[in-house]
């Protein structure tokens, strides 16, 4: 029994991988855009940045860094959500509904898989922590690998709670235009939440996003002197853990949701 | 029985499978999407081994009963027991038993052959040894060990069908089901795919179960059901079902359909439908009504035809209907 559910989740992972490495466009796409990303963003607005209190001497390259760690976790996401939904459309899906898999180990493999890669994706960006002045020591890359593994898969999560009830993928950039990437920008990656108006930090502290961010901004300063203060929110490390748990777990139990609609045929 | 994977009956129940071998059982299946009756009240049993096809114009119900029979949808209204599980209750367990071949690929086209089959051999638990003398088995039955590393979507349709097939046959299934199996294959790959699946049914002793619209598909079948607007208006043997038409067919074409219709009735007392515009007459001798027919109203009578009956002319007689004029809108889904 529990042979057949780690070899369900084993193949279900492996696929994942396989597809991902050939479809080389996706390899190359996944690291070269938020690397893109970050350098003409960073640049371009590093003269006019205002550092947060606490550090004077912090450079929008240094401060946006961890914003495009968690846009690399993000788009990854999207992009497993995307090939969820078109295994769907091509009708891959249905052999794998008929089977005698459970809906979690579906849902488990798919996720996992996900991870795997935004992890992957994540560490080859990790490389170029040095140059946007984050001096990283093996603390804190290991506990960096950790967070981005519990953010990577409640933003797998999420993303296939999304393509479990989607027809298409034009349906779903909506979504991803209109609730995934604001969340994004409000989550403290873009810019930081001191300086904001008040009903607009309130948006900022309710978005899950913010934990996460606060989470992996605390993980990438990890025992050094600015690890404190260097979250960009008002939350400390203990409350964005609990609260960066509770949403990758919230979001992974409404996929399995999902899947289980859609196995038992409700949505038919 | 070979080794194949039994379900695990409880004595009483296997005494009674094996005094009535039955592979299927449904007994006034009915399903609806919404409030529109998809499956009317379809009662029949399918014996094991047999190879049986579900024949019937699209909107017959034919996917929902494909869906039903395969666990993708609820359980319905009324019973179905396949291999002696009540679906509405041991999917799980059932689906170990059943092979599914779905209209739309359900391979991975960017995964080699072999990649896919050992992917799907994963999800029924396969391993091993064990996983990689199936997948040889299978590549040889199917004729597809040259292409066992190419990718599926460098190859063409006919073969992507029989990977398909390979696929749900690795786990050794009792009840194979496939929906329109040849649709979208010429004639040519059509036929081989057709050969393949009788070879495995005697190699392996799997029932068959498939829905069609295809003829010829339907008449190398053990039986047909023939389905119509959700309901089962026959089931036999091609042969029994042909019979069951009264003779032949003459059918005619008129200017004036209507009336001929009407002289034709007076004249010889036969029931004159009119198909399609057509008029079509089962009589015993039909060679010899022609030459009648075309003595006292060959002026009237533009062309006429005779012939033995087809599933065509079957469905025509039950129905009143052509098959294939029947309407596009999909119930199915």
């Amino acid at each position: 029994m529990i042979r057949t559910v780690v070899l369900q989740v084993w193949s279900l992972w492996w696929r994942e991988m396989k597809r991902f490495w050939r479809q080389p466009s996706r390899v190359v796409g996944a690291v070269l855009q938020p690397i893109v990303f970050w350098l003409l963003l960073g640049m371009g607005l590093n003269g006019s940045f205002r550092p947060p209190g606490a550090f004077p001497t912090m450079t929008y390259m240094e401060y946006f860094y961890p914003g495009v760690v968690l846009l690399v976790l993000l788009f990854t996401a999207i992009f497993s959500t995307i090939s969820t939904i078109e295994d769907r459309r091509q009708g891959f899906l249905q052999g794998v509904l008929v089977a005698p898999i459970s809906p979690l180990v579906i849902v488990l493999g798919q996720c996992l898989g996900s991870t795997t890669l935004a992890l992957l994706e994540g560490a080859v960006f990790l490389l170029l922590a040095g140059t946007a002045g984050i001096k990283l020591n093996l603390v804190a890359a290991l506990s960096t690998l950790g967070v981005m593994a519990i953010i990577g898969m409640g933003l797998s999560g999420l993303g296939l709670t999304i393509a479990w009830r989607m027809e298409s993928t034009q349906g779903f950039h909506a979504i991803m235009n209109l609730i995934l990437i604001p969340s994004w920008l409000l989550s403290g990656a873009f810019f930081p939440v001191a300086g904001v108006p008040s009903w607009f930090r309130w948006i900022m502290q309710g978005n899950p996003l913010t934990y996460d961010m606060g989470l992996l901004r605390s993980a990438l300063y990890m025992g050094s002197s600015k690890m404190v203060s260097a979250s960009s929110g008002p939350e400390n490390i203990t409350v964005s853990i609990i609260v960066a748990a509770i949403f990758t777990l919230f979001a992974f139990a409404c996929a399995v949701t999902m899947a289980r609609r859609e196995a038992s045929g409700v949505r038919a | 029985m070979d080794g194949k994977p039994l379900p695990n009956l409880s004595s009483v129940a296997l005494v009674e499978r094996e005094e009535a071998p039955c592979a299927v059982e449904a007994r006034d299946l009915r399903f609806s999407y919404g409030r529109k009756e998809v499956l009317r009240g379809i009662s029949f049993t399918i014996g094991a081994g047999e190879v049986f096809a579900f024949l019937g114009p699209n909107a017959s119900g034919k996917t929902t009963l494909f869906k039903i029979l395969s666990t993708l949808l609820p359980a319905p209204q009324g019973s179905l027991t396949i291999l002696g599980y009540d679906v509405a209750r041991s999917s799980a367990t059932l689906r170990r038993s059943l092979g599914v071949v779905f209209q739309n690929s359900a391979v991975d086209t960017k995964l080699s052959v072999v990649e896919n089959l050992r992917y799907h051999g994963n999800l029924y638990g396969l391993w091993g040894v064990e996983l990689r003398e199936r997948i040889k088995v299978m590549l040889d039955l199917l004729g597809l060990s040259e292409s066992a590393d190419a990718r599926v979507e460098t190859l063409s349709g006919g073969y992507r069908r029989r990977v398909e097939l390979a696929k749900a046959l690795l786990h050794e299934p009792a009840i194979l089901i496939l929906d329109e199996p040849s649709s979208g294959l010429d004639p040519e790959a059509r036929r081989d795919f057709f050969n393949y699946l009788l070879r495995l049914r005697a190699s392996k002793s799997v029932t068959v179960v498939l829905t069609t619209h295809d003829m010829e598909e339907a008449e190398r079948c053990d039986r047909v059901g023939v389905l119509h607007q959700g309901q089962l208006v026959a089931v036999g043997t091609a042969g029994d079902l042909k019979r069951s038409v009264g003779g032949d067919v003459v059918v005619i074409k008129a200017q004036r359909p209507e009336m001929l219709q009407m002289k034709l009735q007076q004249r010889f007392g036969l029931h004159v439908a009119i198909v399609d515009g057509r008029l079509r007459i089962e009589a015993p001798k039909g060679h010899l009504l022609v030459a009648e027919i075309v003595e006292a109203f060959g002026s009237e009578v533009e062309s006429i035809s005779f012939g033995r009956p087809t599933l065509e002319d079957v469905f025509t007689h039950l129905t009143g209907q052509r098959f294939s004029a029947s309407s596009d809108d999909d119930w199915s889904l």
